[in-house]
């Protein structure tokens, strides 16, 4: 019974935050949204350490590239066009992901965790220092895109609604197509690699194009967090692209629990719901909340030491102990 | 470009390179040595220039005794620090380190913020080091960074002495090579690991005390230096100190000129090169060794 339930839970869970919008202050749908946006960049990220096993610190440029993407290629004075920014903001991604993935796969552990960590630098430096990319202050997207067939707007991002509509869908999506994945050969391949690529290789598995495989499709998918963040927003500014981003979507998936699909929901549940707890005076008085970066640190520090498997290992314990 | 400028930009780019040197090898300490990927390196630097902006006017004149007595404390700290959290560190996979030190990051810079404020400072290197002085007939040099390339290449021999020709260093190689083995040997792990580790951050703020009185103290300004020089390590090939040196001192030399030829798009130069290097030799230009 138990069993069953758990495995209709992500199920229940699209119907429920289908629903909310009903029922929740515009404050309350607006952290919801937060939460289903972190939550398809932490999926991007949880199918390249948690399933593959490779630990990026640099996926916050994928983010970026795809949400700058969005803002430069709408047009000035209208509204884009969601059908083309939406995949043209994936491809900007997937394209830089490609080259990156393929230049830093040659290195292992370590090394790849300061390559991936210095390619997101460099495109965070293209942004930052060139006009182009509207130095720090970051550019403002004009007008949101619009989904609009034969005269008739089916969608504006301008409201709220849609907006809402339009990132369960997108989490629904990154969801589900994760979760075929881990289910298919290439996941379980994927998974191989995870354990011991050494015996993958020798079975006749060309490891590096999986692995290559999966950092692109990483990226994509960062890159459409990318995209509902420019939307969601009306901006971009370098700090996106910046490894303190990186880190925190790192913490995101670690918070919940490596190696589950809703480990890296519940982690992006948890990240801001601590961040807003943490930096709203009426919980924590005006000079914590001043502070929020302490106690933040330190909230992740206990959270790190204490839980190595996450918000999802507290679950686990406790089915299992009672 | 003529030649007299050619000239200064080269040991702009020597200056800036052992400066980087000094913080990577305390970097390459802490990670080839410990094994912990430390992201909290750059607090340390900026430690160190914010030890210089209050050291510095208690000192006075005596530029050289307030480098030591600021090495001395931030040993200390390194010391403390790695009693109090680093130690705990060891026995966890790189991916808890990364997130740790990430925290920590966060823990420094809001305590920074609350001791010392949000203001950009200065600091004022002392009368006998200030001014230029005539390189020959052709140029004049700030007098202050032909201290900075002098003082970081003594405290490069220093370290170098140490770990190849002293006992600590001797334990130092053998701690890298083998920790269960020097164990053994019944010697002090613990001790050791806590010495390097109060090394480690000594160098890393020693550059930034070095580094103060040439760029502004300001806050964030860890970041940069610390992506840089993991870059530094990366190009060098991990625990590697000759190689270390050879990678700081390429990266000095592509971001001043860089900054020369290619002012809006600087920044990457040295990510380029990064880039190239790796696909060249992905483990970096060298081995692990001193």
């Amino acid at each position: 019974m138990v069993a069953t339930l758990n495995r209709w839970l992500p199920l229940l869970a699209a119907l429920a935050l289908a629903a909310l919008p009903a029922v929740l202050s515009p404050y309350l749908q607006d952290l919801v949204l937060r939460v289903m946006v972190l939550a398809v960049f932490a999926l991007s990220l949880e199918l390249l350490v948690g399933t593959t096993g490779l630990v990026s610190l640099g996926h916050a440029a994928f983010y970026g590239i795809g949400a700058y993407a969005t803002v430069k290629l709408s047009p000035e004075f209208e509204a884009g066009n969601l059908l083309l920014l939406l995949p043209a903001a994936m491809a900007a991604a997937g394209v830089y992901a490609a080259a990156v993935g393929a230049l830093s796969l040659r290195t292992k552990g370590v090394y790849f965790i300061m390559v991936t960590l210095a390619f997101a630098q460099m495109a965070y430096f293209v942004v930052h220092d060139t006009k182009a990319g509207g130095g720090t202050d970051g550019i403002y997207l004009n007008l949101r895109p619009v989904l609009a067939l034969g005269g008739q707007t089916l969608i504006n991002l301008d409201d709220k609604r849609s907006m809402y509509g339009l990132a369960l869908g997108a989490l629904v999506a990154t969801y589900a197509l994760l979760a075929l994945l881990r289910r298919s050969r290439f996941g379980h391949a994927l998974a191989g690699i995870r354990v011991n690529e050494q015996r993958m290789r020798a079975a006749g598995f060309s490891t590096t194009l999986y692995k290559w495989a999966a950092f692109v499709l990483a990226g994509m998918l960062a890159g459409l967090a990318g995209f509902l963040v420019a939307a969601k927003d009306g901006f971009v500014n370098p700090e996106m692209l910046s490894w303190h981003e990186s880190g925190a979507v790192l913490l995101v998936i670690i918070l919940g629990g490596l190696g589950h699909l809703r480990g890296a929901v519940i982690g992006a549940i948890g990240f801001v719901l601590l961040k807003e707890a943490l930096s709203t005076p009426a919980l924590v008085g005006h000079v914590l909340a001043e502070r929020w970066q302490l106690t933040l640190g330190l909230a992740v520090m206990a959270c790190v030491a204490l839980m190595p498997k996450g918000l999802i290992g507290l679950a686990r314990r406790k089915e299992s102990g009672s | 470009m003529d030649l007299a400028t050619f000239a200064v930009q080269c040991l702009n780019a020597v200056q800036y390179g052992l400066l980087l040197f000094l913080v990577a090898s305390g970097l390459t300490l802490i990670f080839g040595i410990m094994g912990v990927i430390n992201l909290a390196h750059g607090s340390f630097y900026m430690l160190g220039a914010y030890l210089a902006f209050g050291l510095a006017p208690l000192f006075g004149q005596n530029f050289v005794l307030m480098l030591v007595c600021g090495t001395l404390l931030a040993a200390l700290f390194g010391y403390l620090l790695e009693w109090a959290f680093f130690s705990y560190l060891y026995q966890r996979d790189h991916l808890q380190q990364v997130l740790m030190t990430w925290a920590l990051i966060l823990v420094f810079e809001e305590l920074r913020s609350m001791l010392v404020g949000n203001d950009v400072h200065g600091v004022k290197a002392p009368d006998w080091l200030a001014g230029t002085v005539a390189l020959g007939e052709l140029m004049t040099y700030p007098v202050y960074r032909l201290f900075a390339s002098l003082a970081c290449l003594a405290i490069g021999a220093a370290l170098w002495f140490t770990v190849n020709r002293t006992r600590l260093g001797m334990m130092i190689r053998a701690g890298a090579s083998n920790r269960d083995m020097v164990r053994g040997l019944g010697i002090p792990i613990t001790w050791l690991y806590r010495v390097v580790f109060a090394g480690g951050v000594a160098l890393a703020a020693l550059a930034g005390m070095i580094a103060a009185p040439m760029s502004s103290v300001y806050p964030g300004m860890g970041g940069h230096v610390l992506i840089v020089s993991f870059v530094v390590v990366v190009i060098g090939g991990i625990g590697s100190i000759p190689g270390a040196l050879v990678a700081a001192l390429l990266v000095g030399l592509v971001d001043t000129f860089g900054k020369v030829f290619f002012a809006e798009l600087s920044g990457i130069g040295v990510y380029l090169l990064m880039a190239v290097i790796l696909v060249w030799r992905p483990e970096g230009l060298m081995r692990k060794g001193w």
